[in-house]
């Protein structure tokens, strides 16, 4: 009993003293963030900027919307989660899954035609009516909303059912890029946020696919349940609301 | 059922046995090989072999993508040779299939080859059969249930192979889209009716196969 007693008070006592010889962290605290895999660049840089801004630190795991969507309902220990859609986020938030009136639209996607092939595609639609390739990369339609963006803008080209047999799916947005980066498929529909940084494209060729042949990809973020009473976790939402995060998400190619 | 998971039962069934075959076919010389030689290099090829028992799908996946690509060494001897590039085609999914159960064909006909020691050999060549004679006339009746372990194992394995497919299949239905990645894809789309009938296929399927591997009479472990 006395024992107990005083581990109890030198556990406290190394807390107490711990806590006074790192002032600065005493309110800083941890949230874990899913976010869409066509956000993975632009959310690392701002992590990397929240971190240093506000002391808070941040777990991010990458993955398509539908399986993150899936993982959360199922009890995954996310806290804020950054949708590829706004379609999830309005879901989750009917479910009563998130933290009541947090959902917003962090950025607006963009889809592109891309090839890891300099001067492929050269800003035009030619190569896709051509179909001269033998595979065409999408992301899976059914649970990433880059690759149902790509399926409606095939739809309105009058060229989904032609292009239909040469369609190899990634299970994200990510996979979809791997399969074009390592050349296994010529071309293929992407985020542009995976291919563009500061006003350019970074590699390979691209068309950036016109904003009226799809709806748009508005992209939402909601605190979800279990991050309602972390201070981490509203910090970051309104961190993302800012104008650094902002500079950062527009770099990247997204609408605001 | 939806139509085009019958399809998917059926690509991996097919896959699966002609895994197998060719497995037992590459399999066994490999086997014997490991089972007889006194070469420094057993260590390491039995390493090698070994080598997908541990790895992550994703590293093998990984790998496979890149050598089967355009830029990788197999990519460009199948595109010189103008048969294309292998991923996201069946041909590539056998491929990478036999290279991911190779451990679980070689591992337990080599364990038969061992347990046989030498002396059954040594008594057919003393009745003047030649080598080739003894191998087949003596080694592989003896090594039977090592092989039908060994056919069994490499069958079920293929059967539920998913991390590599997912990384080199592309997802194409009746191509690729073999059942575990067709099961994912059904989770995912939160389509649990059908993911359950295939998932609970799955799970008696392979029970049935485990059973069928150690309700065997008078079964001792992998080698016999």
């Amino acid at each position: 009993m006395l024992s107990c007693r005083f581990h109890k008070s030198f556990l406290l006592a190394a807390i107490l003293s711990a806590s006074a010889m790192f002032p600065w962290q005493a309110q800083a605290e941890e949230v874990q963030v899913a976010s869409a895999a066509n956000f993975t660049a632009p959310l690392k840089a701002i992590i990397v900027e929240f971190e240093k801004d506000t002391g808070h630190k941040v777990t991010a795991s990458f993955g398509a919307t539908g399986a993150l969507y899936t993982q959360i309902k199922n009890g995954a220990p996310f806290e804020v989660f950054f949708s590829a859609d706004d379609t999830t986020p309005i879901k989750l938030e009917k479910e009563g899954a998130i933290a009541p009136g947090s959902r917003f639209t962090y950025a607006i996607g963009t889809l592109v035609l891309w090839s890891a092939q300099e001067g492929y595609l050269d800003g035009k639609e030619e190569v896709l009516k051509k179909g001269d390739f033998q595979h065409l990369s999408i992301a899976n339609p059914k649970t990433a909303p880059y690759g149902a963006a790509a399926i409606e803008a095939l739809t309105r080209l009058g060229l989904l059912e032609t292009l239909r047999p040469k369609f190899v799916q990634g299970e994200n947005i990510t996979q979809a890029y791997q399969f074009i980066s390592t050349g296994n498929a010529e071309l293929g529909f992407v985020a542009l946020s995976q291919v563009y940084k500061d006003g350019k494209i970074t590699g390979g060729s691209a068309w950036i696919v016109p904003g009226d042949l799809y709806e748009p990809i508005r992209q939402d973020a909601v605190i979800l349940g279990k991050g309602g009473g972390n201070p981490a976790a509203s910090a970051l939402v309104d961190y993302l609301k800012g104008p650094k995060a902002a500079a950062v998400i527009k770099s990247y190619g997204y609408g605001l | 059922m939806e139509t085009s998971s019958l399809s998917a039962i059926w690509l991996t069934i097919k896959l699966a046995s002609l895994v197998t075959v060719l497995l037992l076919l590459i399999g066994t010389p490999i086997s014997w090989w490991l089972s007889r030689t006194r070469s420094r290099w057993k260590g390491p090829i039995g390493a090698v072999v070994a080598l997908p028992l541990v790895l992550p799908p994703t590293v093998l996946g990984f790998y496979l993508l890149l050598f089967m690509g355009p830029h990788g060494l197999m990519g460009k001897i199948t595109q010189a040779l103008g048969w294309g590039v292998l991923s996201f085609s069946f041909t590539g999914l056998v491929i990478a299939s036999v290279f991911y159960s190779l451990p679980f064909v070689v591992q337990p006909i080599q364990n038969a080859f061992e347990a046989m020691g030498e002396r059954p050999l040594e008594v057919a060549a003393s009745l003047r059969a030649s080598p080739l004679d003894a191998f087949f006339s003596v080694a592989l009746p003896l090594a039977r249930p090592g092989f039908v372990t060994a056919a069994i194992l490499g069958f079920a394995h293929t059967i539920g192979e998913f991390g590599v497919v997912l990384m080199i299949g592309g997802n194409i239905p009746g191509k690729t889209q073999v059942l575990s990645v067709r099961i994912y894809d059904y989770v995912e789309a939160m389509e649990y009716g059908e993911a359950h009938i295939l998932a609970a296929g799955m799970v008696i399927f392979s029970f049935l196969v485990l059973l069928a591997l150690y309700g065997r009479r008078g079964h001792k472990g992998w080698s016999r």
